[in-house]
Formats: structure tokens, sequence, C-alpha cells
């Protein structure tokens, strides 16, 4: 026994920093006390497929937001002559394209880095606005009750009942003859247009979700508490309430992207999506490009753009994933 | 029960109208029926546009046309589709075509979703059995990954490689990429329709069986953390039926709520896989009607798409009232 203690060091904080805090944090046994998001990110990145997923995206948004530098053509651009007496077209990858050449000579590997540009923006600006309406009419909803609360629960339920595609289509070309919306939004095929429907589809999960963490969290005690030192109804929400929602508002905000991602190329796909100007494209109409290169056997117009696409939703919703797993208080090993 | 059926269906009423009603308003607008009518039928003269209005009801008050809409329509219900208004262009019976498609779709959407279910539910119980194992980190994560993949992306890329790279490199073909039944065909045949189904339901399948398999997991494991499993075991219950009688069969309440919930969303939700294997079923039916602006197609459609969808969140509710004991319909 006198053994044993002896052989414990003496415990002083720089000891305790210097065996890591990993397992004991894990349990809960720290001395060196973590704040909750300290030990949300910490969960985070032992997440393993959030972790790889972070990386993957990262290079990727790199490339893309380097696109003059990294893309080796420009977008409209057909490459240059590749051998003489061989038309550019339809080329397999080699050495002057990477990803090979599409019916008119251009570049894949270049198109795509400007086409993920433009999906990533639609993604994250309709997710960033669908999140924002989410939360104000979430939050709302949840905490007045009532009326309100009635009619949105009613209008969600109809609308997620609804096979989407059918849904989107039927409301695009509605919104698409209203002019006072294509007055502010463009015409249906702009990009404002389709960041706009996506906005208008995504809203309601992140509604649902916000309402129902408001209404289990309001009748908490801290919440008395807050209300009994007399914090307003503005203060409440933006204090306690939506810095407690902020895990399920993530883990939403990530399905969103993932889903206006997907939906901005399954549009493109049938035709019915974003219509490039010169100098731009995205990865829906790229994919679209691909349905041509099925039946002739050009593998690397269908393989490159349709990776892309997967890897970019397989990306988003792995940090989605690690996202619930870091916030979630319940969980203790991420 | 009997009267809680009742009760729902009479229920549904209302709401098959008050959203008829909104799909009918937000058809009539975006198809913009005068310039899609001289779309389809570029000679048209503004007497033709305007007797194509009246007669689809297209004009004046919303309420009305509305009610007068769904009287022709209900009229159409009882004579074989006879009072339904002809679709825009090549002025076909709608009727017919509504029904082809229907029974495709059906077919396809059936197949997948026993195939996706079945396979999904077993996958979800052998994961399950050994929680945090390297099998059910591979089934996770491979389910995971399925599902993160849109079914269009999996549909081109299984057209590629196993119909068009495959005869191409083995010489021989293995599948056909679209269509029901080779160009050309007569008759029915079974082996060809099978062969041609392969790979609409394999991609439609991949994706139920992704869902499923983490739906069954999560719900199998909350079922074996529960009290009354121990209760079981220490009853003596060979594990076989402890496993079979108590556990699979109550986590499977929840997965059959969803699954009904799913059948009922089949008739309007295989568009993407329908369009690239150039099947007939509703998806196709529904995107040419809408690339043509043909309301008097459109609202066929979309009305028996609200009622399988009102229909089957019935059957769910009841379903679940009926498998578990301890819910009580008032």
């Amino acid at each position: 026994m006198a053994e044993i203690t002896t052989s414990v060091p003496p415990v002083t904080p720089e000891a305790i920093e210097a065996a890591g805090t990993d397992s004991l944090a894990a349990s809960g046994l720290s001395t060196k006390s973590l704040s909750p998001r300290q030990m949300a990110v910490r969960r985070y990145f032992h997440h393993k497929g959030a972790f790889a997923a972070t990386i993957v995206l990262g290079i990727m948004v790199l490339f893309v937001l380097l696109a003059p530098i990294t893309a080796r053509y420009g977008v409209n651009e057909a490459i240059f002559r590749a051998q003489a007496g061989v038309p550019n077209q339809n080329l397999a990858p080699f050495s002057k394209a990477w990803f090979g050449t599409d019916e008119i000579g251009r570049d894949i590997y270049s198109r795509l880095i400007y086409g993920i540009r433009v999906s990533l923006l639609v993604g994250i600006a309709a997710a960033f606005f669908a999140t924002l309406i989410g939360v104000t009419v979430g939050a709302f909803a949840g905490l007045r009750g009532g009326r309100f609360d009635d009619l949105l629960m009613r209008v969600t339920d109809v609308f997620l009942a609804f096979p989407f595609l059918v849904a989107l289509l039927v409301v695009r070309n509605l919104l698409g003859e209203l002019d006072w919306v294509t007055s502010i939004f463009g015409p249906r095929t702009s990009l404002r247009f389709i960041i706009m429907l996506f906005t208008l589809f995504g809203w309601m999960a992140v509604a649902r979700i916000v309402r129902g963490n408001v209404l289990a969290l309001k009748e908490r005690e801290f919440i008395e508490a807050a209300r009994a030192l007399g914090a307003s109804n503005w203060q409440i929400v933006s204090r306690h309430l939506l810095p407690n929602s902020i895990g399920p508002v993530m883990v939403a905000l990530t399905n969103t992207v993932v889903a206006a991602i997907i939906g901005e190329s399954t549009l493109s796909f049938f035709g019915f999506g974003f219509q490039a100007g010169a100098g731009d494209t995205s990865l829906g109409l790229l994919v679209a490009d691909a349905k041509g290169g099925v039946l002739s056997g050009w593998w690397w117009k269908v393989v490159f753009p349709c990776s892309a696409l997967s890897i970019i939703a397989l990306c988003i919703n792995f940090i989605g994933d690690g996202l619930r797993d870091a916030t979630d208080p319940k969980l203790v090993q991420g | 029960m009997a009267r809680f059926i009742l009760r729902r269906l009479i229920w549904t009423i209302p709401s098959l109208i008050v959203v008829t009603f909104l799909v009918y308003i937000a058809i009539r607008i975006g198809t913009n029926p005068a310039e899609s009518y001289k779309r389809s039928n570029p000679r048209a003269n503004a007497a033709k546009i305007e007797e194509y209005k009246q007669l689809n009801n297209l004009t004046g008050n919303y309420v009305k046309g509305y009610v007068k809409w769904s009287q022709g329509f209900l009229k159409g219900l009882f004579d074989g589709g006879a009072s339904w208004q002809r679709t825009i262009k090549g002025r076909q019976e709608v009727w017919p075509l509504l029904k082809d498609a229907m029974a495709n779709t059906l077919r396809l959407g059936l197949a997948a979703t026993v195939i996706g279910i079945g396979f999904g539910i077993l996958l979800g119980i052998y994961v399950a059995m050994r929680p945090g194992s390297l099998r059910d980190a591979t089934v996770n994560t491979g389910a995971f990954v399925a599902f993160s993949i849109p079914p269009y992306v999996s549909a081109v890329l299984l057209q590629l490689f196993l119909a068009v790279m495959w005869s191409r490199w083995f010489g021989s073909s293995l599948l056909p990429t679209s269509g029901v039944y080779p160009p050309g065909h007569q008759g029915f045949d079974l082996w060809l329709m099978a062969k041609h189904m392969v790979l609409p339901v394999m991609v439609v399948s991949i994706q139920i069986i992704a869902v499923y398999t983490r739906y069954m997991r999560a719900s199998l494991l909350e079922v074996l953390n529960s009290d009354y499993m121990r209760t079981a075991r220490a009853k003596g219950i060979s594990e076989r039926r402890v496993l079979v009688n108590h556990a699979v069969r109550n986590s499977l309440i929840p997965v059959v709520t969803v699954a009904a919930i799913d059948v009922g969303g089949i008739l309007g939700g295989l568009i993407i896989t329908e369009r690239i294997f150039s099947y007939p079923g509703m998806g196709d039916y529904f995107l040419t009607a809408f690339s043509n602006g043909d309301f008097p197609q459109l609202m066929p459609f979309m009305v028996v798409v609200v009622f399988a969808v009102l229909m089957f969140n019935l059957v769910a509710d009841v379903s679940y009232a009926w498998l578990d004991p301890r819910i009580r319909l008032g």
C-alpha cells in the first residue's frame, strides 16, 4: 500500500494538463474544466467520419475558392488542340484534360471546379436564409403557441408529406408565373430564384426542430429563473432558448445544405433548373450533361461530376452527423 | 377502433378538398394555360384557347372554377374518365394514360419497397445484435454512404457500368438500360419485363435498404435495452425466442408505421428513377404533363397523389394503434 501511494506524483495543475484530459474529459472526471463548447469541439474531432469529411470538404472548398488558379481552363474555354488531326471533343482523360473533355471540347475538370462553386453557393445561401427564417418562425411558434403554432404545423405537415419533387416543381412554376416574385428574384431559371425556392422548402424542417426544442425548454427551471429575474421575451429567446438549441439547428442547417445542393442538381438534371449564362455552370448542369455520356460509354463525363456531387453530399452529411454527436449532451462518447 | 377509422375517414374529405383547391390554384397559375396551349398547338387561334380555358374551368373566380372542375372530375370517376378533359397535346384521353402509369409505378414501387424493406429489416436486426462491432460499423457506414448518394447518381452509374460498359467489356449485354420492353415488343413477357426492372428496382431499393437498416437498428437497440428484455431472459426463455418473439416483434411497430407512409408516397415519388430509365410510370407521366403545362393531365395525377398520401397516413396511424396495445384511440 505504501508503495502505491508514494508512486503517485504530487498532483499539480501542470501535471494534469500534461497527462492529457482526453479520457478523463469524456467520463467527466477531468479536474481541468472544459467549457461545453470545448467539449463539443473535442467530441466533433473524435468522430472519425466528421473529421475526415471536414478535411475533404475543406480541400474542396479551397480548390473552389482559388478557382482562377486551380482551374486549368476557363469555364467555357475549349482546351488547346490536343493532337494534330484529332478533334478535341469527348476525349478520355489525358494529360491536358485530367477529367476528359465534353462534347464541345471543354475541360471537365475546370468546369467541375466552377460548377461546384455555384452549387456550394446555392446550398449555403439557401441553408443560411432557411435557417434564419426557420429559427425565427420556430421560436415564435414555440413560445407563443396557439393558433399560429397550429397553422404552422398544418402547413408544414402538408408540405413534408407531399412528394418532394412534385411539390418543388409545382411551386417553382407557380412562383415563376407571379410577376411580383420574378421582379424581386428574377426569372425562374436565375440563381436567385433557385436559392429562394430552396429557402422556401428548407425553412420548414428548421422551424419544426426549433419549435420542438423551444417547447421542451421553455418549461425548464432556468427559463423560469430568468423570467423571475425580469428577463424580457427577447432576452430569453436570444440568451437562453437559442443557444440551447444550437446543436439541432446546426444539424438541420447541414441537412438543408445537402437538400439544396442535391435539389439544384435534380432540377438541372430534368432541365428545370438554373440556366447558365456565359461563363457559368453548376454541378447539376454537369451531372445533367452526364446523361448524354451514358449510352455512348463516355464514362468520364458521368463518373467525375457524379462522384463530386456524391462526395460533397456525403461530406456534409458526415459533418452533420458529427455535429449531432458533438452537441448532444446525452451522448457521452463521440 | 371502427369509430376512430370512420372519423378519420370523414376528416380526410375536407383535407382532400383544401389541398386539391390549393393545388388547383397552383397549377392553374403555374401552367399558364394560354401559353402552354399555344406551345402544344402552335396553330391555335384565340377562340381555341378560350375554348380550352372554358372547358377546363380555368377562367374567372378561383372558387367557382374549382367547384366546376371538381364536378367534372367526380363525374369522370363514375364513367371511366370519359367526362375528363383530354390532354392538350395529342388530345388523348387521360384515364387510360393515368391507369397504365399507376400500374407500372405500383409494380416498380412495390417490388422495390418489398425488397428494400425486407433487406433493410434483416440487415438492421443482424447489425443490432452486435452493437459496436466491426460489422455494425461497416453496415452503418455503408448505409450512411448509400443514403447520401442522390438516386440519379446511382441510377446513371449503374446504367453506365452494368449495362453499357458491361456489354463493351464482356461482349454480351447483361441488362437493358431503359423501358419496360425492348422497342417493338408486343404482348406480355414476364422474363423480359423482370430484366428491364432490375436496374430501376436496384436504384430505388438501395435507398430504402439504407434508410430501413438504420431505422430498424435504432428501433431494435432501444427494445433490447429495455427492462422487459431482462425479464424475458430471467424467465429462462431461450435467447432465440427472446429475440424473435419479444425484441423483433416490438421493434417492428415503429418501422411498420413508417413503411405505411412510405408506401403512400410511392405513387408520386419515383420520378427521378423513372425518368432516367424511361420507365412509363407516374413520374414519367407527371414530368411529361408538367413540361407541357397540361392542366387536364396534371390535376388527376395530383388528386391521386394527395389521396394516396392521406390514406396511407391513416393506415400508419391505425396500424400503430393496432400493433401497440398501449395506445388507445379516442
